[in-house]
C-alpha cells in the first residue's frame, strides 16, 4: 500500500532544553503508511509530535514535507500544511455540540454570526469519514464517550485536508471494541494516502496497525523495523537498552485470611450489589469495559463517592467499617491510586517530599508538634529508591517528573502508611514499559508482605499477567470470575459484554444508560 | 535546602524593594529618610498586618474575605458600645471584640465550606450584614473612648514602636512557622493546590478551611482593637475598603490568588510596601487621587512580576506563560 516518493523526510534533527531531547534524528514516512514511534517516556517521541505540529521548534536538521522544506511556526501553520495532531489529553469542549468541536477555529459565519445549517452539513461529512454517520451534529460533546470524543477531534483533524496525521496513546482510554473502531478508520485514511504517526506504548496495537516501527532511546533512533518481522520482546529491548527481567510465575503468596470483604455494594446506575472478597496476599484484578462500574466500586470502597447501599468489612470482623468519606478509610488501612493522578492524585506544583508525606504527617513531627522535614525527606528518598523514582532531588516539582515516575509518587504515599489494602485505578495508564515493569514488581512484592491488591486495568494482558483471581464486571455487576487456569482473553471479554447483550435482549437498552460502554458509531 | 534558600532570597527581594522605595521617596523630600518616619509607619500598619496575615492563609486556600473591612467596623463599634455605654473593663471589651470576629469568620467558614457556597459570595454578603451591624450597634454615631483604649497604639518610650506592632510582627513570626512547620499548614498549602487530591489522601479537608476563615476572623477582631487603639474612638465607618488593602499586600506579597502558594512573611513586607507607599506619596505631595492611582499600578505591576518569575514554566498564568515563557516539551 505505503507508495514510494516520502510523504515526510527528517535528516539530523536536533532539539535541547536544557538536556538534549533529540540528537540527529532521522525519520522517514510514506504517503498511506502507519510508523509507530515507539520508546520509554522522556526519549524524545512527544517532542518529535511537537516539532512536527508547530508547537515548538528544532535547534537543527532538515525536515521535508511534500518534498518541500518545512519548518512550522504555529499550529495554525502546521495545519495549513495538512499535519494535525491529535493530543494524548483530549481537547473536546464539553459544553459545546460535536459540530462546533469539529470546527470551532473555523466556524461557517456570515456577518459576525455563526451559520448553523452550513456547520451542520459540514460536520455530517466529517463525522462521516470517521464512521460516525449517525452521530447527531447537534449533540453535547459531553454526552459522548471517550472513545467518541476522540473520533471527534480526528474528524476535526481531517476536516482540514489532513495529509499527515499524528495520533499520540489514541487508544489509552478506548476499550477494545473503541480501538477496533479507531483502527478501521486508520486504515480507511490509509488508502486515500494519509499519513499517519502513530506514538504507543501498547506493543499488540502497533503490531496490529503499523507498516514500520521506529523505537527511540535517550533522543536517538534506534532501529526500524518492519512491524510485521519483529516481537515486542525486541521492541521493549531496544527501547530499554537491555532485557526486562523474567516474567515471575506466581508462587505461593496466597493465604486463607480475608483481607477485606465488600457485601452488596451499590452506589448509582454504575454499581449493583457488588460482593467479593480479596485475601491477604492477593491480586484481584478487577476487569470489564470503561463505563463497567470498575472505577465506581474501587471509588464506592474507599468513601471517595456515596454508596448507596452495601458493606465494607476488614479482615474476619464481623461488624461493617463505616466509611463516609476516604478518611474514615485510610484510618483502618485501606489506600487507593485513583485512575487519573494528576487530578485525583497530585499535588502538581509541590515537592515529591510534600505529595510522599501527604498521608502520613502526623508521624513527621518533632517535639511540639511541628513537622519534621529531615524525616519527611528520609521517608521520601527510602521509598523513593525502592520504586525508582527518577528525580533531581525530593524537593523537585511533581510536575516536573515524567508520567511512570508521577505515578510511583502517588503510590509511595500509600506505602508510607503501610495500608494493608491496596486499590490501585489503572495504574499503568499512559506510563512507559521500564516503569510499568517497576509498577508490576512492586505489585507482586506488596501481594508477598501479606497485603491484599485490587487492581482495575483495562489491559487484560496485564492483569493475566499479575493476577491471583480475575473479576469481570459487566454493567455494574460482577459477571464472571476466573482463576489462572481457566482464563483466557476470550472468555473474559465475553463475560465483560455479557450483561450489556442480555439487556439489549431485554429491550432496556445499554445504549442509553451507557454511552461510554456501546463501541463507537455503531 | 532548596526551598529554604529559595525563600530566604524571596525575602531577600522583597526587602530590597522596600529600601529602594524608602531611599527613592528619601530623595525627593528632605525629612523623609528618618527615625520618625520609621516609627510612624511601624505605628500605622499593625491592623493591616493582623489581618493580612489571615488573608494569605484563606487565598493559600484557595478562597478569599471580603467582610474583613466590615467586620473590623463592627468589631469596633463592640469596643466602643461595651466600654462607653455598658462600662465594661479594657479586657471584656477586647474579649467580646474578638468573639465577634471569631463569629463572623466561623459563620463565613461554615457556610462557605459546608454548603459550598463560593467564599467570594459569602463573604460579600457578610460584608453588607456585619456592617449594617455596626450601625446599629453605634445608632451610626462615632463614639469618643480616650485613654481607655490607647494603650495598644501609644509607642513604647525608647522604642518608638508600640505594644500592637509588636504583637503584630509576632504573630506574622507565628503564623509563617504555623504555616511552613505545622501539619495544619502544610494540610493548607495541599488544599490549595489540590483538594480534591487531598481528599482522597483520606484528610478531612473542611475542619481545616473553617478554621482558617474562623482564624481570620479573629485577627480582623484584634485588628478592630488596633484600630480604635490609633483613633481612641470607635468609628462605625473603620475599615471601609480594608480589604482591597489586605488583598493587595497579600498579593503583593506574592500568594497566589489560585491558592497553593504564599508566605505570611511576604505578605507582612506588601504591608511595609503599601504603607510607605502612602505616606512617601503624601510626603512629596501627591494629591489623593494620584495616590490611587500610583499605589494601583504598583500592585498591577508587582503581580505581573510576581508571576513572571514563579509561573514562566507553570500553567496558571497562560497568557504571561505565552507572552514570556520558554517553549515548553
Amino acid at each position: 500500500m505505503p507508495s514510494s516518493a516520502p510523504l515526510l523526510q527528517v535528516t539530523g534533527l536536533q532539539k535541547s532544553y536544557s538536556v538534549p531531547v533529540l540528537s540527529d534524528f532521522s525519520f522517514e514516512l510514506l504517503p498511506g503508511e502507519v510508523h509507530a514511534l515507539v520508546g520509554s517516556n522522556g526519549a524524545g517521541k512527544s517532542t518529535f509530535a511537537r516539532i512536527l505540529s508547530g508547537l515548538t521548534h528544532s535547534d537543527g536538521g532538515n525536515l521535508q514535507f511534500l518534498g518541500k522544506p518545512y519548518a512550522p511556526h504555529s499550529k495554525r501553520e502546521a495545519e495549513h500544511a495538512g499535519i494535525v495532531m491529535v493530543m494524548q489529553e483530549l481537547n473536546v469542549i464539553g459544553t459545546l455540540t460535536v459540530a462546533e468541536n469539529i470546527f470551532l477555529s473555523r466556524l461557517p459565519r456570515r456577518a459576525g454570526f455563526v451559520r448553523f445549517a452550513q456547520l451542520r452539513k459540514m460536520a455530517r461529512e466529517a463525522l462521516a469519514r470517521v464512521g460516525l454517520e449517525k452521530l447527531d451534529p447537534k449533540t453535547p460533546a459531553r454526552q459522548l464517550g471517550v472513545g467518541q470524543q476522540q473520533l471527534v477531534e480526528i474528524a476535526g483533524a481531517l476536516a482540514q485536508n489532513c495529509r499527515l496525521l499524528i495520533l499520540d496513546e489514541p487508544t489509552a482510554a478506548l476499550t477494545d471494541p473503541e480501538i477496533d473502531q479507531l483502527f478501521a478508520n486508520i486504515r480507511r485514511l490509509q488508502t486515500e494516502g494519509v499519513g499517519i504517526i502513530y506514538i504507543s506504548h501498547r506493543m499488540d496495537e502497533i503490531r496490529r496497525i503499523s507498516n514500520r516501527v521506529t523505537v527511540l532511546r535517550d533522543g536517538r533512533r534506534v532501529a526500524t523495523h518492519s512491524a510485521t518481522d519483529v516481537t515486542p520482546t525486541d521492541l521493549v529491548r531496544e527501547m530499554v537498552g537491555h532485557d526486562l527481567p523474567e516474567r515471575k510465575g506466581i508462587s505461593n503468596r496466597l493465604t486463607n485470611q480475608v483481607a477485606m470483604r465488600v457485601s452488596k455494594l451499590s452506589a448509582g446506575d454504575r454499581v449493583r450489589e457488588v460482593s467479593f472478597e480479596v485475601h491477604r496476599g492477593e491480586i484481584l484484578g478487577l476487569a470489564g469495559l470503561i463505563g463497567s462500574g470498575r472505577t465506581e466500586t474501587l471509588r464506592a470502597i474507599f468513601g471517595a463517592d456515596r454508596k448507596d447501599s452495601g458493606e465494607v468489612f476488614l479482615g474476619a470482623d464481623k461488624q461493617p467499617i463505616p466509611i463516609r468519606q476516604p478518611s474514615d478509610a485510610v484510618r483502618v488501612g485501606i489506600g487507593m491510586v485513583p485512575e487519573d493522578r494528576k487530578l485525583d492524585g497530585l499535588l502538581l506544583g509541590q515537592s515529591i517530599r510534600i505529595n510522599t508525606t501527604l498521608a502520613t504527617l502526623s508521624r513527621h513531627v518533632r517535639g511540639g508538634g511541628w513537622l519534621d522535614s529531615r524525616a519527611e525527606s528520609r521517608t521520601t528518598d527510602s521509598i523513593g529508591s525502592r520504586l525508582g523514582v527518577r528525580c533531581a532531588s525530593s524537593e523537585q516539582p511533581v510536575s516536573e517528573l515524567s508520567g511512570g515516575n508521577q505515578q510511583k509518587v502517588v503510590i509511595a504515599r500509600w506505602l508510607a502508611r503501610n495500608c494493608s489494602v491496596l486499590l490501585f485505578d489503572e495504574p499503568t495508564r499512559g506510563i512507559d514499559v521500564a516503569a510499568k515493569d517497576t509498577i508490576y514488581q512492586l505489585l507482586r512484592d506488596l501481594a508477598a508482605e501479606g497485603k491484599a491488591v485490587v487492581m482495575v486495568s483495562s489491559e487484560l494482558t496485564e492483569l493475566m499477567a499479575l493476577c491471583d483471581r480475575i473479576l469481570v464486571m459487566s454493567a455494574g455487576t460482577i459477571a464472571a470470575e476466573f482463576l489462572p487456569g481457566q482464563w483466557s482473553q476470550e472468555k473474559i471479554t465475553h463475560a465483560a459484554f455479557s450483561n450489556y447483550l442480555d439487556r439489549v435482549e431485554d429491550g432496556q437498552g445499554a445504549a442509553t444508560e451507557d454511552k461510554r460502554s456501546d463501541g463507537v458509531g455503531e | 535546602m532548596i526551598r529554604k534558600s529559595s525563600q530566604l532570597g524571596e525575602y531577600a527581594a522583597m526587602v530590597v524593594i522596600w529600601l529602594g522605595l524608602f531611599l527613592l521617596f528619601g530623595a525627593f523630600s528632605d525629612n523623609f529618610l528618618t527615625w520618625r518616619t520609621l516609627s510612624t509607619l511601624a505605628n500605622r500598619i499593625p491592623t493591616l498586618t493582623v489581618v493580612a496575615a489571615g488573608m494569605t492563609l484563606v487565598l493559600i486556600i484557595g478562597g478569599i474575605d471580603l467582610s474583613v473591612g466590615s467586620v473590623l467596623g463592627l468589631g469596633g463599634a463592640v469596643v466602643g458600645v461595651t466600654l462607653v455605654d455598658w462600662h465594661w473593663p479594657f479586657w471584656a471589651a477586647v474579649v467580646a471584640c474578638l468573639s465577634v470576629g471569631l463569629a463572623a469568620g466561623t459563620i463565613n467558614g461554615f457556610i462557605s465550606v459546608l454548603l459550598g457556597v463560593p467564599s467570594f459570595i459569602v463573604t460579600l454578603g457578610m460584608l453588607e450584614i456585619a456592617r449594617g451591624l455596626a450601625y446599629l450597634t453605634t445608632h451610626s454615631q462615632t463614639k469618643y473612648i480616650g485613654s481607655a483604649v490607647e494603650g495598644f497604639a501609644r509607642p513604647i518610650g525608647g522604642l518608638g514602636c508600640s505594644v500592637a506592632f509588636l504583637l503584630a510582627v509576632a504573630l506574622i513570626v507565628i503564623l509563617q512557622f504555623v504555616l511552613s512547620r505545622s501539619i495544619f499548614g502544610r494540610y493548607l498549602i495541599a488544599i490549595g493546590t489540590n483538594e480534591q487530591a487531598v481528599r482522597l489522601a483520606g484528610i478531612n479537608s473542611r475542619p481545616a478551611k473553617i478554621a482558617v476563615f474562623a482564624l481570620l476572623g479573629v485577627l480582623t477582631g484584634l485588628g478592630a482593637v488596633f484600630y480604635t487603639s490609633r483613633l481612641g474612638s470607635s468609628d462605625p465607618n473603620a475599615g471601609v475598603g480594608l480589604e482591597l488593602s489586605a488583598i493587595a499586600a497579600v498579593v503583593i506579597g506574592g500568594t497566589s490568588l489560585m491558592g497553593g502558594r504564599g508566605s505570611v512573611v511576604s505578605s507582612f513586607f506588601g504591608v511595609l510596601i503599601i504603607a510607605t507607599l502612602e505616606a512617601g506619596l503624601a510626603q512629596v505631595g501627591a494629591s489623593e487621587p494620584v495616590k490611587r492611582v500610583v499605589t494601583g499600578s504598583v500592585i498591577v505591576l508587582a503581580v505581573i512580576l510576581d508571576a513572571w518569575r514563579h509561573h514562566l514554566a507553570g500553567a496558571k498564568f497562560p497568557l504571561l506563560k505565552r507572552l514570556f515563557g520558554p517553549k515548553l516539551s
